[in-house]
């Protein structure tokens, strides 16, 4: 890459957000702002090596974007009413305060509520937020998320009528709804991460890119918000995941469990860092599910073995989470927390009333948590029986494959 | 702008206190407002009539055009800045707890 292409693809991950942004306020036309964005980094590539780069690279992509935006809608003559928008909003007051050196008007956070608003079904959320936010194109995003090329491009289309047609506001939700609509910014931001981080099928890089994204923009989300924990709860859940995210598959692609993972690769500095986020956001006394979650993997990530990590605490932690969320799921990891704290038997009280409840029947996560159970209480035969169980439910060939190296492992029976 | 709000119901008597399904200080929190430009209660289906016309002549029948458990019992005309003023107002519409409300953009 030449220095110039360099740069930009540097500035992009920031740039293409807040251009986007700001001519969706400008114009609330949203294919005219993805146009625009286009336009600019276009345009810079072509200038920049024989002119330089500008003193402001970030104002020069803003101004040339935005001076394209006014420049299409004054040619196009059926836009009256966006170009009388456009006479309002305090023009000079923006161009030559960038020449000053001033701030670049900011409106992602904007964007990110209008993307994540609960009148859109989630997927449109999902897709709206990595085309505009995160400045993916359409065949990325369709890649990243296993549906054809042309679904993806015809659920951006309809997003954005619905936006455009039943009149999504664009701005920061008021205070009184401000809590619910956090909370539909960080489901998709953590459906994002996992997405990456899952990466159970499909292309395993364009996936692994999903979880960088879900973290800057969080991080992105953090800044804009220091004061509402969950964001610095969820911030330090990917941090911490990610930061352990090398150890968790073997070189030939076999899922590694915590308690085999090389402690040594995880990402020291990371983890402090995540642990310490946490530290800030928990001070706020607001605990949340993205909180509790983050606690239990900080309890993990900063245990130098499996023997000497705070199962009483990690159990405790599980119980509360359990309490907000009603998770099956969650109680489920309840069970292994009391296992590893109380012993084999106390975890298996817990899975027989998850059995009894029913609503995780076919959940091979199930299975194979009291299969594990069974086998170190040393109930083998039921542990063999349980272990099929689970490989006949598991979805992904790693997790098989180490399903049945359990089974395999286990003493012959009787 | 302009959204048309529809009050849907399954036609099954609601499990509440009448007072609570009582819609006028709804009306009058929302007219006062400015947002309520007109509204009302329909009649059932079992007394619309479906009108058409094919080949010049028109065919009139008895009922509504499509036959569905849930019915639109009622409409509203609302005026409101944008998609979460409108569905804070239907939020609080007294049939919201019991049937379901369904916002419709006006076309321009």
């Amino acid at each position: 890459m030449t220095p110039v292409e360099e740069l930009l693809a540097e500035l992009y991950a920031d740039e293409w957000g807040r251009i986007t942004a700001s001519v969706i306020r400008l114009t609330g036309d949203w294919d005219l702002a993805e146009e625009c964005a286009q336009d600019a980094f276009a345009k810079a590539l072509e200038r920049w090596p024989a002119d330089g780069i500008p003193p402001r690279p970030g104002g020069w992509l803003y101004t040339t974007a935005r001076n394209r935006a006014i420049d299409r809608l004054r040619r196009a003559q059926n836009e009256k009413t966006k170009l009388a928008q456009l006479a309002a909003e305090p023009q000079s007051a923006i161009a030559p305060s960038l020449e000053a050196g001033s701030v670049i008007p900011d409106d992602r956070l904007e964007l990110m509520f209008t993307c994540c608003h609960p009148a859109l079904t989630t997927e449109a959320q999902v897709a709206l937020t990595l085309r505009t936010l995160a400045g993916l194109d359409t065949a990325e995003i369709a890649r990243a998320l296993l549906v054809s090329e042309k679904t993806m491009s015809q659920r951006l289309v309809r997003a954005k009528n619905k936006v455009r047609h039943a009149g999504i506001p664009f701005r920061v939700p008021p205070a009184h709804l401000l809590p619910e609509r956090v909370g539909a910014v960080l489901g998709v931001l953590y459906l994002l991460f996992n997405e990456g981080y899952s990466a159970t099928r499909g292309d395993e890089l364009t996936r692994a890119d999903l979880t960088g994204e879900a973290v800057r923009l969080t991080r992105l989300l953090a800044g804009f918000m220091p004061d509402e924990p969950e964001v610095g709860g969820l911030l330090a859940l990917m941090l911490l995941h990610d930061a352990r995210s090398l150890t968790r598959v073997d070189d030939t692609g076999g899922f590694v469990p915590l308690e085999s993972q090389d402690r040594s690769r995880w990402n020291r500095a990371q983890i402090e860092e995540a642990v310490s986020i946490l530290d800030d956001a928990a001070r706020r006394g607001r605990a949340g599910p993205y909180q509790l979650q983050a606690a239990i993997a900080a309890c993990h990530a900063t245990a130098a073995s499996t023997d000497e990590t705070d199962w009483p605490q990690i159990a405790l932690l599980y119980k509360e989470l359990g309490r907000l969320t009603a998770s099956p799921v969650v109680e489920l990891n309840r069970a292994v927390a009391v296992a590893m704290a109380a012993g084999p038997e106390a975890g298996l009280v817990i899975v027989a009333e998850l059995e009894a409840a029913g609503s995780l029947s076919g959940y091979h996560l199930l299975a194979a948590t009291k299969a594990d159970l069974l086998r170190r209480a040393g109930r083998f035969p039921e542990a063999a029986a349980a272990y099929r169980a689970a490989i006949d439910q598991a979805g992904t060939a790693p997790e098989r494959q180490y399903l049945e190296r359990r089974l395999a492992a286990l003493p012959p029976s009787g | 702008m302009k959204y048309l709000l529809l009050v849907c119901t399954d036609g099954e008597p609601f499990d509440a206190d009448p007072a609570e399904l009582d819609p006028e200080p709804w009306i009058s929190e929302v007219e006062s407002r400015g947002i309520r430009l007109t509204g009302d209660r329909l009649r059932p289906p079992s007394d619309a009539t479906t009108v058409r016309v094919r080949d010049g002549e028109t065919l009139i029948t008895d009922g509504p055009f499509v036959e569905t458990k849930e019915f639109i019992g009622g409409f509203d005309i609302l005026d409101c800045a944008d998609l979460d003023e409108a569905i804070e107002v239907a939020s609080k519409h007294p049939i919201a707890k019991y049937g379901m409300l369904e916002l419709r953009p006006f076309w321009t």
